[in-house]
C-alpha cells in the first residue's frame, strides 16, 4: 500500500461508474451510488489485477459502506425505510460526495 | 401381495447420478491440472482426499459454539464484535486468515448475509455452503427484496426492525449472531449451542426457540 487510507467512518462517498473488460468486484447494483463509510477493512491485494494471475501490489484500502435501501433502489419495499445493504468497495472506485444520491 | 409392499423404508432404490452432460472447459482444467501437480510431486492424491475430507468435516455446530460462547460472556462478545477472527482463535478455531466480521442482530437491527458476486461464505465455521445461498435468485432477491426472501424463510421481520443485507463482494467474511431467545437464561453453553442453526448464522431465521427444541 503507497498511502494512507482516504476515507473515514461516516464519510459519504460515491462509487465510479466503470465497467472495464476484467473481472472487478464492485457490483453493479451501487456503481453510481451514493453511502456512508461503515468501516475501514485494512488494505488487500487488487483482485482485479489477481484475476489477471498478477500479484495485485500495491495493496489497496478496503472499506464497508452502507447503502440506504430507499436510496438504492427506485422502489423500495414496505417498511424498508431503514434497511440498508453493507458492500465492500476498494477505495479506487470511490470518491468523496457531499450530496445524498 | 405387492411386490413392494416391504418397502416402507426410506433408502433410495437406485444410486444417485452422475453429473449430467459431459465435463466442461473449467472441469478438464482442474483434472490437468491436478495430475501436473501429482505427476511433478507437488501434491500427491492423498493430500487432495485429505483436504477434501477437512473442508466436509466443517459443519455449522463450530459457528454454534461461537455463537453460545458470546451469548453466555458479553466480554468474550465485545472481543468477537471487534475482531471476529481472533476471537475465534480464543476458542481454538483457527480461520486465519480468514477476516470474519461478526454482525449482531439486536431489537432493532436483523442481519442477513449473502454474496451476490459468487459465493463467499463463512465456510471456516459453517461448512460448505448450502445450494440455495449459491442459487442467482437468492443473490439477486435478497439486496433488493430482503424482507420478501426472509418472509419465504418463515421469517417475518416487523417494521420496527431495520434489515441489514452484508454483501461479501471482496476479503470479508460474514456470521451473524442471532438474538438469544427467551427462556434460555438457565441453558448451559451446550444446551445453547443446539438452539443455533446454519440458517440462524447466515441469518434468514432466528436462533430456535427454546421451545422449538
Amino acid at each position: 500500500m503507497n498511502a494512507a487510507a482516504v476515507f473515514k467512518t461516516g464519510d459519504r462517498v460515491k462509487v465510479h461508474v466503470h465497467n472495464p473488460p476484467h473481472h472487478v468486484r464492485t457490483p453493479a447494483y451501487v456503481q453510481g451510488r451514493s453511502g456512508i463509510i461503515e468501516r475501514y477493512c485494512g488494505a488487500f491485494a487488487n483482485p482485479e489485477q489477481l484475476a489477471n494471475g498478477d500479484h495485485g501490489m500495491p495493496a489497496i484500502h478496503l472499506y464497508r459502506v452502507r447503502f440506504s435501501q430507499p436510496d438504492l433502489w427506485q422502489i423500495a419495499e414496505p417498511g424498508a425505510i431503514n434497511d440498508s445493504v453493507d458492500v465492500e468497495i476498494f477505495e479506487h472506485w470511490l470518491q468523496a460526495c457531499d450530496e445524498r444520491k | 401381495m405387492k411386490e413392494n409392499n416391504h418397502h416402507d423404508h426410506d433408502h433410495d432404490h437406485s444410486p444417485p447420478p452422475d453429473e449430467a452432460g459431459a465435463p466442461g472447459d473449467i472441469q478438464f482444467l482442474e483434472m490437468a491440472m491436478r495430475q501436473l501437480l501429482i505427476e511433478k510431486g507437488v501434491i500427491d492424491a492423498n493430500e487432495i482426499r485429505a483436504t477434501i475430507e477437512a473442508i466436509d468435516a466443517v459443519t455449522p455446530a463450530l459457528g454454534a459454539r461461537v455463537v453460545a460462547r458470546a451469548w453466555c460472556d458479553p466480554e468474550f462478545k465485545r472481543r468477537l464484535l471487534a475482531d471476529g477472527t481472533a476471537a475465534c482463535l480464543e476458542l481454538g478455531i483457527d480461520i486465519r486468515p480468514t477476516r470474519l466480521v461478526v454482525v449482531e442482530n439486536s431489537e432493532q437491527v436483523h442481519n442477513v448475509i449473502v454474496c451476490t458476486l459468487c459465493s463467499c461464505y463463512p465456510r471456516l465455521l459453517l461448512g460448505l455452503p448450502p445450494d440455495w445461498y449459491k442459487s442467482a435468485e437468492y443473490r439477486s432477491r435478497v439486496v433488493k427484496q430482503p424482507r420478501s426472501v426472509l418472509q419465504e424463510f418463515g421469517t417475518t421481520i416487523p417494521d420496527s426492525v431495520a434489515v441489514r443485507v452484508h454483501d461479501s463482494t471482496a476479503d470479508m467474511r460474514y456470521l451473524v449472531l442471532p438474538l438469544r431467545p427467551p427462556g434460555t437464561k438457565k441453558f448451559s453453553e451446550e444446551e445453547l449451542a443446539a438452539l443455533i442453526t446454519r440458517d440462524s448464522m447466515i441469518g434468514v431465521t432466528r436462533a430456535s426457540a427454546a421451545s422449538d427444541g
